[in-house]
């Protein structure tokens, strides 16, 4: 029975996970660009979360606020910044964004101070007992609510004219333009699109996680880890990788102790990236 | 001629009295914390709490008689001498803790040291006063490899690690003998230095009381889950279990203790994360009744402590806190031990220190007194545990010294 409880606490977290690395492998697919700040993407959703509830906002704001909040961002920055540097060198793209997310860590930590926080008790604290299993509600929603997320981005992006578009771009920008596709456009959305991600994953977990400025290091590490293991750029790799990886924390924990989680995620990981060094959906190399 | 010379025989014997009288002359005490940094709002704080002790041993304070030296004007034995602060900031940098007391000594000419907040800065400090041979008094830092080099000036007020597990243990003894069955005790601890280290001495202090140890889980301070380790708790039901945990682990685990419907009929959070000033506000409400430890209580309106409380308020504008107090407490036996040497030489402050017997009446904290071992650490160092009713810690154990009744089993979130 604990088993079990410890499988859907892990797979609910996995689902989180999926969603924001979906984000990340999405600015990969797109223009083979490493996001240092993605982690900072998800901390400052969780204070977008804050903020709506110091605005009087009930939860059912949460995400969408942080959707919004993020998309804005995302697209700023590209726009401002990443658009600039990708005629550069790798290495500038590289450090660009590293900077970029100390400017944000360090941003909020000025503004929010370095407290942590948590969100206020709501109607989303509760706990469902289902089948002898304890399962949260504001980590059910979290984990439903990402799962359905991840979902409808891998839709947009193969199923719908939009998807194409960008996908296009991804393939070819020379060729996307002669057909009439505004790569920047196309890659405009994309950063919008991940930013938002990782925001709405930010607010979902903000309402069962306390958070500080400095939460974003620890979930830009687990985005790594899952979208090399899923493959990078590839959109259902990272949130099958998201959810092995949210089941395996879980799972390790419970059964050989907490402190040894991270091996065993670092070990199946190293082994995976042994067989196949693409991960699991990624193109093999050209 | 000789009228002359008797005159200057007069002044010359002038200027010696003044000299003599030049013992009226402020005794300068060197304060070193962290005023920048980190903990630079720790290291503020324990800085306002020596100035206040200072001006409550410079000036008359009758109504908190029952410490020593307040109810009078300065260090009666030195002709009435006033008590000068000399601060300096180290940073939380063990290099600059090590040359600022190098430049407390050498250039300010203290008269003994008092920091320094992180311990291993005051690792480094220490070493420095050993060598030039002033006394070096700690009032926080409680790592134990300060005291363990054998040094002859360095002494600690604080109670440490294996005086917080031993009182723990007691406690849970305590309530067994009281007919609430305490047999079993798990410990959760965060895998760092200070969670490890804390973690052994509380197995140790649970065998030496014949507590059974059913779990010993040690996890991740940055953890996003932790359901696994309350799910395991669950699975073994001891009857106390101890946290050392850091702040969002602590907020985390009351949190997915309350989601899995888990609830220990006590648990005590090892200071840190269940310390605080988040802690309360966040979970407070699903926390009632849980456990920690303070050696400082602000007692009942009128006692010292509360007037203490008061005096700290007006100055800083928040109350006082554990680590502040203590600091403030070590001032106090510094100022008390160089009253009996009678004299600013380092060598017979140090000789007082050593002398010192201080009983609990004459101190502001909850130790039992202060009285130091060859090591320099202080033999009678306690703490109180407290518990979280409502929005506030009281004290509650050992009984002489609670100020509410204990509430058990704790209620958490029901």
């Amino acid at each position: 029975m604990i088993l079990l409880q410890a499988t859907v606490s892990g797979l609910l977290l996995g689902a989180v996970y999926a969603l924001f690395s979906c984000g990340l492998t999405l600015i990969w697919g797109m223009m083979n660009f490493i996001n240092f700040a993605h982690g900072e993407f998800v901390m400052l959703g969780m204070y977008a979360a804050l903020l709506a509830t110091w605005a009087g906002l009930g939860p059912a704001f949460f995400a969408p606020g942080a959707a919004i909040a993020l998309f804005a961002l995302g697209a700023i920055v590209y726009l401002g910044v990443i658009k600039q540097v990708m005629r550069g060198p790798m290495l500038a793209q590289i450090l660009s964004s590293f900077g970029l997310a100390l400017l944000l860590r360090y941003t909020a930590f000025f503004v929010f101070k370095s407290d942590f926080r948590t969100l206020p008790e709501s109607e989303l604290s509760g706990t469902l007992h289902l089948f002898g299993l304890y399962i949260a509600r504001a980590q059910l929603l979290a984990g439903a609510a990402a799962a359905l997320l991840a979902f409808a981005m891998h839709m947009l992006l193969t199923r719908s004219a939009l998807g194409s578009r960008m996908l296009a771009v991804a393939e070819d920008r020379q060729a996307a333009m002669l057909m009439g596709i505004r790569p920047d456009r196309m890659q405009t959305l994309a950063w919008g699109l991940s930013a938002a991600s990782a925001g709405v994953a930010g607010a979902l977990m903000a309402i069962a996680y306390p958070f500080s400025p400095a939460v974003g290091e620890t979930f830009a590490l687990t985005a790594f880890v899952v979208v090399t293991l899923g493959g990078f750029g590839s959109v259902p790799g990272a949130m099958i990788a998201g959810f092995v990886i949210g089941l395996v924390e879980a799972l390790a924990a419970y059964l050989i102790g907490p402190v040894y989680k991270d091996v065993v995620v670092y070990a199946i990981f190293v082994a995976v990236l042994w067989v196949r060094p693409q991960g699991l959906l990624g193109a093999s190399a050209r | 001629m000789s009228m002359a010379r008797s005159l200057a025989a007069a002044l010359v014997a002038a200027l010696a009295a003044a000299g003599t009288a030049s013992a009226a002359d402020a005794v300068k005490i060197g304060v070193i914390y962290p005023l920048s940094g980190n903990a630079a709002n720790a290291g503020k704080s324990a800085l306002e709490a020596v100035r206040l002790a200072a001006e409550i041993v410079n000036d008359p304070h009758p109504e908190l008689s029952p410490l020593p030296l307040a109810g009078g004007s300065g260090l009666p034995n030195l002709g009435g001498a006033k008590i000068e602060i000399v601060s300096a900031d180290h940073q939380g940098n063990p290099a600059e803790g090590q040359s600022q007391t190098l430049r407390l000594i050498t250039q300010d000419k203290v008269a003994a040291v008092i920091g320094a907040y992180q311990s291993n800065v005051t690792f480094t400090a220490t070493a420095v006063a050993e060598r030039y041979g002033v006394p070096f008094i700690i009032g926080d830092s409680v790592a134990l490899n300060i005291m363990a080099r054998g040094f002859q000036w360095v002494f600690r007020t604080t109670p440490v690690a294996s005086d917080f597990a031993a009182n723990y243990m007691a406690f849970f003894n305590d309530m067994n003998k009281a007919g609430h069955k305490v047999t079993s005790v798990a410990v959760v601890n965060e895998n760092t230095d200070y969670g490890t280290s804390v973690a052994t001495t509380l197995l140790e202090q649970a065998a030496a009381h014949g507590l059974k140890v059913v779990a010993q889980i040690a996890y991740s301070a940055n953890s996003t889950d932790v359901s696994a380790q309350v799910l395991q708790l669950k699975d073994k039901k001891p009857d106390g279990v101890v946290f050392v945990s850091y702040t969002a682990d602590a907020i985390l685990y009351l949190k997915t203790m309350k989601n899995l419907d888990y609830l220990p009929p006590m648990m005590i959070g090892d200071d840190s994360g269940f310390s605080d000033p988040t802690f309360v506000p966040s979970v407070g409400s699903i926390a009632q009744g849980v456990m920690n430890r303070s050696a400082w209580d602000v007692g009942k309106p009128g006692s010292v402590t509360y007037k203490i409380d008061q005096m700290f308020r007006q100055r800083t504008g928040h109350a006082m806190d554990d680590t502040s107090a203590r600091d403030m407490q070590a001032f106090f036996v510094l100022a008390e031990a160089i009253n009996r040497a009678g004299s600013t030489d380092p060598a017979k402050i140090q000789a007082a220190l050593r002398a010192t017997d201080l009983k609990h009446e004459q101190l502001m904290m909850g130790y039992r007194g202060v009285k130091f071992d060859k090591t320099g650490q202080n033999t009678e160092a306690a703490t109180y545990l407290i518990q979280l009713q409502g929005s506030d810690y009281v004290a509650v154990w050992p009984p002489q010294f609670s100020s509410a009744p204990l509430q058990w089993p704790m209620r958490g979130w029901k």
